[in-house]
């Protein structure tokens, strides 16, 4: 039972950051790398804020920050000097490993005597991983809900429109670059504000955390749409939520089952490449489903 | 109201691959005009368009509407003049968005986008008017993603996108070539009582000699990047479709060659 409790905390935790990887993959169309030095960025931000004195809230907001900026270059550096997106991620991403080490200074930041968002909660009577459920679905309720107000705006229309057909919404007047900056600030906002929780939780940032955050993401957007359906923005929202919590709680029934904790990223590899299969594999299943009944209906006749 | 000075468009310059497909482009168009336009594969009819559009920066040259100079000028700046319909019906909406969604992003074409509701409880009565006028049955189907919707559905939907805001200059590229004849006849009869309603300027690229001579005041014949022929008025009136051939075998020294073109 609190093995679960742990993975649903963890799933809330991370969920933010799937919104965010969401933002960029979904509805920009585009698989943006930034992600992985972004999360350690926004933990790196929000750890050296609370070693150095800096209130919890003021240091978790900082992080959000710090992630707008990462998302503002990898933008700048796809739409101005019309280097592919991909690229313009690993880019991103490659230089905040330097840029998070001058941030933290060091590799790795322990916060564990500070405070922090967590131990505020903690402080109130709640146990850690209800302190992590608590924090972590406010603030996915939150985040939700922005989105789904932002992504019914006229602005929002534009992104949307701009990830799913570009020369349409170029022939209606829309700079798509500056849609396209937006959508990916937005997401990297979101995955660093993420990180920031996370970091709390864990007691400590690690210069090498983010790595693999791009395919816990994508796992989590997918596992979440194709369980819970992507039928409007506010369904794919609450979707790919719910997903990073069914991420967890899949991974954590596989280390029980006895894989190693070293295995984690290969399983989480393994994970979204199932996961990416299960529509296309849904449709065959479906497909033979459908071929065996009329078999089955012309046989009987 | 579209003046093209001039208009070059090559690409892949300084490569052997180098096309010159525009090659000196002089057309003015007046207020009012509806210009079909008919020529050969390659001819550069869509490129023409495109230019005008912006997709493409023309290489030399210079570009007019409606007396603001467009030649330097990005597509999206561009587009609060230009109401367009493509030729794949595809390319007219964002297909994972609903059809109340996309009329909304057109109602606003040319507009700065701000943080208002992307749209209003008067425009979506607006909207199922204007539909149930269109009488293809989408007055009923303001949320369901335009991915749904068939091909001439689309070309419809898009075309009264286009036409929002009396456009100064309505583009439409084949934008019935990807229909069937019958759907294609009735997104053809909406272009035309559109145009004729709103009393727009438009520009229809066309593979069909007959809707070319039977549509609009004015033709106009591109081949190997230059216009060969402009008629209008009158004379265009008179024209028949072996007349027409027959004047392009004149003008250019070869017989018509465009896989599509429907000679009846």
């Amino acid at each position: 039972m609190n093995v679960i409790l742990g993975a649903f905390a963890q799933g809330l935790l991370w969920a933010v950051m799937a919104i965010g990887v969401y933002i960029t993959y979904r509805i920009l169309d585009i698989a943006d790398l930034t992600a992985e030095g972004c999360f350690t960025l926004g933990a790196g931000i929000t750890c050296k804020l609370i070693t150095s004195g800096c209130d919890p809230f003021v240091s978790t907001l900082a992080a959000l920050i710090g992630g707008l900026l990462a998302g503002l270059v990898t933008g700048l550096l796809h739409t101005k000097l019309k280097i592919p997106a991909l690229l313009a991620g690993i880019l991103t991403m490659t230089g905040l490993w330097s840029v998070n080490l001058r941030i933290m200074g060091r590799s790795n930041i322990a916060i564990l005597r500070e405070t922090s968002l967590i131990t505020m909660l903690m402080e109130g009577g709640l146990s850690k991983n209800m302190a992590a459920i608590v924090s972590g679905a406010a603030l996915t309720v939150v985040v939700i809900a922005f989105l789904w107000w932002f992504f019914n705006t006229e602005l929002g229309y534009s992104l949307r429109a701009t990830g799913n057909n570009i020369n349409m919404i170029k022939a209606q007047g829309v700079n798509t670059d500056t849609s396209i900056i937006l959508g990916v600030m937005l997401g990297n906002g979101l995955i660093a504000l993420s990180s920031s929780l996370v970091s709390q939780f864990n007691g400590f940032a690690d210069i090498s955390m983010g790595m693999g955050t791009i395919v816990i993401g994508l796992a989590s957007v997918i596992i979440g749409e194709v369980v819970f359906g992507r039928r409007s923005i506010l369904n794919s929202l609450i979707a790919v939520a719910l997903g990073s919590v069914l991420y967890r709680i899949i991974i954590a029934i596989v280390l029980r089952l006895g894989m190693n904790s070293n295995d984690m990223k290969l399983i989480s590899s393994i994970l979204l490449v199932i996961a990416l299969c299960l529509p296309a594999a849904r449709e065959q299943v479906s497909k033979v489903l459908k071929n065996s009944l009329r078999k089955g209906g012309s046989t009987n006749a | 109201m579209l003046k093209l000075n001039n208009v070059h468009q090559k690409f892949e310059i300084g490569t052997v691959n180098e096309k010159h497909v525009l090659c000196g482009i002089d057309l003015h168009i007046n207020e009012g005009d509806f210009v079909t336009i008919i020529g050969s594969n390659g001819a550069g009819k869509s490129t023409m368009l495109n230019a005008i559009t912006g997709t493409n920066m023309i290489t030399e040259g210079t570009i007019i509407i409606d007396g603001n100079d467009v030649t330097k000028e990005p597509e999206y700046k561009r587009a609060k003049y230009i109401g367009r319909v493509f030729q794949d019906p595809r390319m007219g909406t964002a297909s994972d968005m609903s059809i109340e969604e996309n009329l909304a992003i057109a109602y606003r074409r040319g507009k700065p986008r701000t943080l208002k509701w992307g749209i209003s409880h008067k425009e979506r009565e607006e909207y199922k008017n204007l539909l149930a006028e269109l009488d293809l049955g989408l007055d009923t189907r303001l949320k369901d993603k335009t991915r749904f919707l068939s091909g001439g559905q689309r070309q419809a939907l898009t075309l009264l996108m286009a036409s929002f805001h009396h456009p100064k200059l309505l583009l439409l590229d084949e934008h019935t070539a990807a229909l069937d004849p019958k759907t294609a006849a009735r997104v053809l009869e909406l272009t035309v009582k559109l145009v004729e309603e709103n009393k727009l300027t438009a520009m229809m690229v066309t593979h069909n000699m007959r809707d070319a001579l039977r549509i609009g005041n004015r033709l106009i014949m591109l081949h190997k990047g230059r216009i060969i022929l402009d008629i209008s008025g009158e004379e265009k009136k008179k024209l028949n479709v072996p007349d027409l051939l027959e004047m392009f075998k004149k003008a250019s020294g070869e017989e018509m060659n465009n896989d599509r073109m429907q000679l009846s």
